[in-house]
C-alpha cells in the first residue's frame, strides 16, 4: 500500500532535540531540513548529525525525508553523498528543475550500486518554488521514476513572482490548481504549502480545505500542533464515507443485474463518480477507519 | 589525521554538546567532560568521544566537552564535525 502523506513536518536539521522526537509527532512524514533551517556556518554540522539520526532513531513509523541543500551549491551535492549512504527513504530536492532531477537521481544510482541497496529504492519529492518550476512541473515529474510527489513552496514562489503573500492564499490558487492537476495526471502526491501563523487554528483549516478542494492531496508543517487539524481536514467525513460506501454496494448489485449503468436516490452513477467513491473507500482503509475486506460495509 | 588548529561543534542547548578540539603536542589524547548527567552517564559519555576519535584515527588532540544531555548520536556527531573542522 502506498505511503500517506496527508503531513509532512519540517524539522530543523541542527536540532538534536527535534530529531529526536520528530518520530513520535504524529506526522505522516517528517522533512529533516539541511537547507532553509540551517545557517550556512552549520552545514556540515547538521549533514553529520541527520546521518547520525537517521542510522541511530527508530523512524519506522514516519516517511524520513531529508530536504538537501541545492546542487548549484557546494553544500548540496555533499549532502546527497553523505544522507544516501544511510538511506533516507526520500530526499526533498528545492528549487527543482529537471536538470537538478536528472543529476539526483544519476547520483542516486550510483550511492544505490555502491551501498547495494535496492536500485530506485530512494524517492524523490520535488520542491516547486519557483516560477519556471512551476511551468515546468510535469517534465520535472517526468525527470526522473523515482517521484513521488511534489510540495508546493508557496513563499519562495511568490517572492520569485515578486507578489505579496497573504493569509488567504488567492495568489497562489493557479499554482495549486497547476500542481494539483499535473500530479494527478502523472499519479504522484500533491503537497501544499506550509500555512506561516502557527496560533492560528481556524486560519490553518480554511487554507487546507482549500488545498484539498482544489486537488492537493496534504499539506506540509512548519509545528506539530498544526498536524491534527490538517489531518481532520483531510480525513473523509463519516457521511462522504457512508455514501461512497452506498455507491459501491449499489455498483455491485448492478453488476449482479447486468446493468451497465444505474442511479441512486434518483441521481446517475457513472465512472468518474464510481472512481471518487473508490477513492475516498480507499482512503478510509490507509487511515484504518474501516477494515480492508469489505466487512465495515 | 592530525589536529591543526582549535574548532568547535554543537550547542549548549539542552539535548546538545559543545566539543571544543585542539592540537595536543605531546601526541595524547586527553578529554575533559562537563555534564548534567556526569554522575550517572560520565563513563558512557566518555566512551563515545573516545570512540569517534579512535575511529577516525586521531591522535594528539585535547577534547574539552560541555555536555547537556546529549544522547549518543548527537555526541558522536559533534566530535566528528569539531574534527573534520580542526584537520
Amino acid at each position: 500500500m502506498e505511503k500517506l502523506r496527508r503531513t509532512m513536518l519540517f524539522m530543523p536539521g541542527n536540532n538534536p532535540g527535534m530529531l529526536q522526537d520528530a518520530a513520535i509527532l504524529g506526522a505522516d512524514s517528517i522533512i529533516l531540513d539541511l537547507e532553509d533551517a540551517v545557517s550556512l556556518t552549520e552545514k556540515d554540522s547538521a549533514r553529520i548529525l541527520v546521518r547520525e539520526a537517521i542510522k541511530t532513531i527508530d523512524y519506522s513509523q514516519v516517511e524520513v525525508v531529508v530536504r538537501i541543500n541545492p546542487l548549484d551549491t557546494e553544500f548540496g551535492p555533499q549532502d546527497v553523498e553523505v544522507i544516501a549512504r544511510v538511506k533516507p527513504d526520500t530526499l526533498l530536492i528545492p528549487k527543482a528543475d529537471e536538470e537538478e532531477i536528472r543529476l539526483v537521481d544519476k547520483l542516486l544510482d550510483n550511492i544505490e550500486r555502491e551501498e547495494g541497496y535496492a536500485a530506485g529504492s530512494i524517492k524523490i519529492i520535488a520542491l516547486i518554488e519557483t516560477a519556471l518550476g512551476l511551468e515546468n512541473v510535469y517534465n520535472v515529474i517526468q525527470a526522473s521514476k523515482r517521484m513521488v510527489g511534489v510540495l508546493l513552496g508557496g513563499e519562495d514562489l511568490t517572492a520569485d513572482l515578486g507578489i505579496e503573500r497573504t493569509k488567504e492564499g488567492e495568489e497562489i490558487f493557479y499554482a495549486r490548481n497547476k500542481v494539483a492537476t499535473v500530479c494527478r495526471a502523472l499519479k504522484v502526491d500533491a503537497i501544499d504549502t506550509p500555512f506561516t501563523d502557527t496560533n492560528d487554528y481556524e486560519g490553518l483549516e480554511k487554507d487546507t480545505a482549500k488545498a484539498k478542494g482544489l486537488g492537493l492531496t496534504g499539506k506540509s508543517a512548519i509545528n506539530p500542533r498544526q498536524l491534527d487539524t490538517i489531518h481532520s481536514v483531510f480525513a473523509p467525513t463519516e457521511a462522504e464515507l457512508k455514501h461512497a460506501l452506498r455507491i459501491l454496494d449499489a455498483m455491485e448489485e448492478a453488476e449482479k443485474e447486468g446493468k451497465g449503468c444505474f442511479s441512486l436516490d434518483g441521481k446517475m452513477i457513472d465512472a468518474p463518480v464510481i472512481n471518487r467513491a473508490t477513492c475516498t473507500v480507499d482512503q478510509c482503509i490507509r487511515l484504518g477507519l474501516i477494515s480492508g475486506e469489505g466487512g465495515a460495509r | 589525521m592530525k589536529i591543526t588548529k582549535v574548532a568547535k561543534a554543537g550547542t549548549l542547548e539542552s539535548n546538545d554538546i559543545l566539543i571544543m578540539v585542539r592540537p595536543n603536542e605531546g601526541g595524547k589524547i586527553e578529554l575533559e567532560l562537563e555534564s548534567i548527567v556526569r554522575q550517572h552517564f560520565g563513563e558512557v559519555i566518555e566512551q563515545v568521544i573516545l570512540h569517534k576519535v579512535k575511529e577516525m584515527g586521531i591522535e594528539g588532540i585535547s577534547i574539552k566537552a560541555q555536555d547537556k544531555g546529549a544522547l549518543d548520536y548527537t555526541i558522536a556527531a559533534r566530535v566528528e564535525t569539531a574534527i573534520r573542522r580542526a584537520i
